[in-house]
């Protein structure tokens, strides 16, 4: 049974998960991935599998995002191709 | 040439994983081959075995407790080649 | 980062932010056998609280509390916690990894000695975790030379 919370989340996970590689913008692509990962969190949860919502939230759109943007500092900040 | 190629690559792929989900089970269901296994005697016998109410910990941690040891492991090891290949310190 | 951002803003809102995240990723190891979560996660906030350290003041300010080699020290502590309470049972002809043998050193009945094995194992994977996640901010956002970064700032040179 998929609610329709779920296919709304599903699309906006797709709309993120394309924009994030097709921006120019590297911190903007960067921003996109959180989004991304916010909503997988979002729809785990919804499924009920909160232990790894909560690992998604922490991991993927917390500590990866840090990382990501640390990486930028010291990198072009648009993308060439 | 190469663009065309992959776009069918992806396409004939994509249709094949797509196929290959209409043989899953419904959504939920409890005789599902991943739920008949040993998934129910986890879930019956967790308390008297373990005391720990979250199953997932009991799980992880207890029964597969080799996989998170090898998953920590791994991490361990992350970290210790990105501070061999990136680190540019005589003293730390 | 590595410059001071001299925003008086963020620096107040970090000082107060930064004691309860740590206390939330307690909760998050602690409450983990009943709740959502465990080591992997309270390490990961733990290490964000540090994170949030180095991005609001400077990674100096961070190392102060956490130093390079304390936090080397860590990233080898956890893993020998979760192998060394592995290996416990081992001596007495138990096998590796079977927690309900620890009643035998501890003042516990078997079924609380492997709930209380599975918290020693988890507080093992936080502590790698949060080192390890550390040390990947700090060589990442200094492209691993956050001494001599360190130096030159002390002596006036800016980067």
């Amino acid at each position: 049974m998929i609610s329709a919370a779920n296919i709304l989340l599903l699309i906006l996970a797709i709309i993120t998960a394309i924009a994030a590689i097709s921006v120019k913008d590297l911190l903007g692509a960067v921003a996109l991935l959180g989004a991304f990962s916010f909503f997988m969190c979002l729809l785990w949860a919804e499924m009920g599998a909160v232990d790894v919502a909560f690992t998604e939230a922490a991991v993927g759109a917390g500590v990866s995002m840090a990382f990501f943007v640390a990486t930028l500092y010291h990198i072009a900040r648009r993308s060439r191709d | 040439m190469s663009r065309i190629l992959g776009i069918m690559m992806v396409t004939f792929f994509g249709a094949l994983l797509i196929l290959s989900t209409v043989d899953f089970s419904p959504w939920s269901d409890p005789a599902q081959p991943a739920a008949v296994h040993v998934s129910p005697r986890y879930i019956e016998r967790t308390i008297e075995e373990t005391g720990i109410p979250n199953v997932v910990t009991s799980v992880l941690a207890d029964y597969r407790g080799y996989d998170t040891l090898f998953e920590t492991s791994v991490i361990f090891t992350a970290g210790v080649v990105v501070i061999l290949l990136l680190r540019r310190e005589k003293k730390w | 980062m590595v410059k001071d951002p001299d925003d008086i803003i963020v620096r107040t809102v970090a000082r107060f932010m930064i004691p309860i995240i740590q206390l939330f990723s307690l909760y998050v190891y602690v409450h983990g056998h009943i709740s959502p979560g465990g080591g992997f996660q309270g390490g990961c906030i733990l290490a964000a609280s540090f994170i949030l350290i180095s991005l609001a003041f400077n990674i100096g300010e961070a190392k102060k509390i956490l130093s390079g080699r304390k936090n080397l020290l860590f990233i080898g502590l956890g893993v020998f916690i979760y192998a060394f309470t592995g290996l416990v049972p081992l001596f007495v002809q138990g096998n590796f990894l079977d927690y309900q043998h620890l009643s035998q050193f501890l003042p516990l009945d078997p079924v609380m000695a492997r709930y209380y094995g599975v918290a020693l194992v988890e507080l093992g994977v936080q502590i790698t975790v949060m080192a390890v996640m550390i040390s990947l901010f700090q060589d990442l956002v200094t492209a691993g030379r956050h001494e001599s970064i360190l130096k030159d700032r002390e002596n006036g040179i800016d980067r």
